[in-house]
């Protein structure tokens, strides 16, 4: 097989994911977004790994490392969310500005 | 022997350490102490006095802390100075030698005559000041630190008078600086008085700077600071060397000994408690310039151009000062002024080559000047006032001040038998024989100069005549001065009537008797110059100023005479303010000195103001300003952080890649 396919399969995943991170309102789609793109990121160690296929498989295990993160990331996130969820009864993202800058004490100092 | 020179100059240096930071425990270990030993006095009437002097004197720290340390001086001292009068040569210890990289100096001392004499006079005065003190500052809440500063004060001038090391011999002059500036300013809650102390300390190290550097020519042109060997290399210098040198050695004079063109510092000195003014006019700081040249001689007999130098400033602090002199409303000020003058006298003495009537002299003033000084306390605490206006008809309630300050004001004054008049005649003996330069030139050809190390019997080039001739000239109209001066202060102060509506009585006694002591070597210390031929006054000279000054005080005495209320002074006139203003000096220096100091201080704060912190301040704001701009894309939505991450990356890949 090409490796072609598979790599350009990877980038089109990757960038689905970043159009979402940057574009969605929704938490979780946001999230999931993050998820296509470890998993773009997991195509290719796979692809690569078959193409350079040496002794330890690297690209395999690394593979296995980012799907543990993943998960992990996954379930902080989803706990992160219900709880802001609970606290503002919206996960829209462009209305969770509690971090932006006070431009008027700014303008002050 | 040395080392008890240097002990008599380490004790009053650590009685100031022990007396400033232990002083007050003193006073509380004996306390307990004093009152076991007022018990032990038996009761009664007749034992009074014997109480008081129990309750009082050894509860007081700090006053034994003073007054023990330089009485075990003044005996050292005296023991030196007996010492080197028996076996007359000069005595030189080394405690070390430091090793500079350069020329090395060595902490040492150096005794001779003079410097023993001096020595023993410094000790005298202090001692004098110190028993003063201890009832004329009685109440004062700083007595500790002010004893202190005094001891610091009379160490630092016996180390002056007894150094072997021009290094060393500055180190003292400098301290003295420090401490007529803490004593000056004892009382610095008033403005004036600070400023004061600032004026003292200030026009001083003016003339400290170029003596400084007087010390280092010398010292580099004879490769060493050792006062012996410097002397003893002094007829191989270059004259351009010791002119130089020498010019800058008469800064240090004019600033420390009050000379014309620095003397204005003295005056208003008058600021501080009375009997520091005793200790600088009479025996310290004051007397320090004198000696020093007297010190450095040979140096200036080989530089006529710096002793003429020397006497034109002489002449003019001589008659400037005493006419300032005679218009003062302020005793002190009066005294500050003729200290000038005596002092230029001794300066005059020096230009015309008579270093023994110089020193002659600075013996005598230190003894009437100090009783005149702590005469003026007493008198200043009977009536509660420094004013001439004030006082008057002293003589009754307050005798012994009386009789010792007439023995003061005769020994200032020059009348006969007091201390002032022989030594002053010697000075104008010694200038008139300087008018005839061939007799100069034998006396200096044959009198061996006393280097310390080595004696030189070289012929040294003569004083202009011309100086001498001005020395004696401004010397007899001085003189007439000065007897018209003392002549008012007495009889304004201790005749006529009473102007005070306080019961002014005499004085205590540990302030009365150092007054009517001092007032023996007032009258007496003239006759000691008797034994030597440079020091006795000859017939003419002595008619001719006695002359003089029967004609001031005569004067005066006529004047006052027709209306004992008033002040002779009146008939100065318009001329008085000018003179009592000292010639306007003051406001001359302001216009020329202090107003283009100032004007270019604050040019200086003025451009450090709008240039250099307005730079500084100027970055911080630009900067925050350029920090706002990007404050504005903080707009709390990560994905629009996120986009701009995004934006970056792409931005440094394009770049990346097109440039490679």
């Amino acid at each position: 097989m090409h490796l072609v396919y598979p790599v350009v399969i990877a980038a089109v995943l990757f960038s689905v994911g970043v159009y979402g991170v940057l574009a969605r309102r929704n938490a979780i789609l946001v999230l999931m977004s993050v998820e296509l793109m470890l998993n773009a990121v997991n195509l290719n160690l796979v692809v690569f790994d078959m193409r350079w296929a040496d002794r330890l498989h690297g690209g395999q295990v690394l593979t296995l490392f980012v799907i543990v993160l993943a998960a992990a990331e996954v379930g902080l996130g989803l706990a992160l969310v219900l709880l802001i969820y609970r606290n503002r009864q919206t996960v829209d993202v462009d209305r969770l500005r509690t971090l932006h800058e006070d431009r008027e004490e700014g303008a002050r100092q | 022997m040395i080392v008890l020179a240097a002990v008599a100059v380490l004790l009053p240096f650590a009685a100031a350490f022990i007396g400033m930071i232990f002083g007050p425990t003193i006073s509380h270990l004996l306390t307990p102490l004093a009152r076991r030993l007022r018990r032990s006095v038996p009761p009664g009437a007749a034992n009074g006095r014997a109480r008081t002097l129990a309750r009082r004197l050894p509860a007081n720290g700090p006053a034994l802390v003073a007054v023990l340390p330089v009485a075990a001086s003044t005996v050292l001292a005296a023991v030196v100075a007996v010492a080197q009068w028996q076996h007359p040569r000069p005595r030189t210890g080394t405690l070390t030698v430091v090793r500079t990289g350069g020329i090395p100096f060595g902490l040492s001392l150096e005794v001779d005559g003079t410097a023993a004499v001096v020595a023993l006079l410094v000790c005298c005065v202090a001692l004098a000041v110190q028993i003063y003190s201890v009832a004329y500052m009685r109440d004062d809440p700083r007595y500790s630190s002010y004893a202190a500063f005094v001891s610091l004060f009379t160490a630092a001038m016996l180390l002056v008078v007894l150094s072997g090391d021009l290094l060393a011999l500055y180190v003292g002059w400098e301290v003295m600086g420090v401490c007529s500036y803490f004593l000056i300013g004892h009382y610095w809650h008033d403005r004036a008085t600070s400023r004061a102390a600032v004026k003292a300390f200030l026009v001083t190290r003016l003339g400290d700077v170029g003596f400084l550097f007087g010390i280092f020519v010398l010292g580099l042109a004879a490769h060493s600071f050792e006062i012996g060997t410097v002397l003893g290399r002094v007829p191989s210098m270059s004259h351009t060397t010791l002119v130089a040198g020498t010019l800058l050695l008469l800064c240090g004079l004019a600033g420390k000994s009050a000379q014309f063109p620095l003397h204005t510092w003295l005056p208003d000195a008058m600021a501080g408690p009375t009997p520091v003014s005793a200790l600088i006019h009479a025996a310290t700081m004051v007397a320090a310039g004198v000696y020093v040249v007297a010190r450095l001689y040979p140096a200036f007999l080989f530089a006529p151009a710096a002793l003429a130098v020397l006497g034109v400033m002489a002449a003019i602090s001589m008659l400037g000062a005493a006419l300032a002199a005679l218009a003062q409303d302020d005793l002190k000020r009066v005294l500050a002024y003729s200290t000038i003058s005596q002092l230029a006298y001794m300066g005059g003495g020096l230009a015309v080559g008579t270093r023994d009537g110089a020193l002659f002299h600075l013996l005598a003033h230190g003894a009437f000047k100090a009783l005149l000084f702590l005469g003026a306390g007493c008198v200043i605490v009977a009536v509660g006032s420094n004013m001439l206006s004030a006082m008057g008809g002293l003589r009754h309630t307050m005798p012994v001040t009386f009789w010792s300050m007439t023995v003061g004001f005769a020994a200032l004054a020059g009348v006969p038998p007091a201390s002032g008049f022989f030594s002053k005649d010697t000075i104008l003996s010694q200038a008139w024989h300087a008018t005839r330069p061939e007799h100069t030139q034998a006396w200096f050809a044959s009198t061996p100069l006393n280097s310390g190390v080595q004696r030189l019997t070289v012929s040294v080039p003569s004083v202009p005549t011309w100086t001498a001739w001005l020395v004696l000239a401004a010397g007899l109209l001085t003189a007439a001065v000065t007897a018209a001066y003392a002549t008012r202060t007495w009889l304004v102060a201790f005749f006529g009537e009473r102007r005070s509506a306080t019961g002014a009585g005499e004085a205590t006694g540990l302030m009365r008797w150092p007054v009517a002591v001092l007032a023996v070597p007032a009258l007496v210390i003239g006759f000691l110059g008797l034994g030597s031929d440079e020091l006795r006054p000859e017939l003419g000279m002595t008619l001719v100023s006695l002359l003089f000054v029967v004609a001031g005080a005569g004067a005066v005495f006529l004047v006052w005479n027709r209306d004992p209320a008033l002040d002779p002074v009146r008939l100065l006139g318009p001329a008085r303010p000018f003179l009592r203003d000292g010639f306007r000096l003051d406001a001359v220096y302001d216009v020329l000195v202090v107003r283009p100091l100032v004007a270019l201080a604050e040019m200086v704060v003025h451009t450090d103001e709008r240039a250099v912190d307005a730079a500084v301040v100027g970055t911080g704001r630009g900067t925050r300003r350029l920090g706002g701009l990007l404050r504005r894309t903080e707009n709390g939505n990560p994905q629009t952080y996120i986009s701009g991450v995004l934006a970056g990356v792409v931005l440094i890949v394009l770049a990346v890649v097109v440039l490679t």
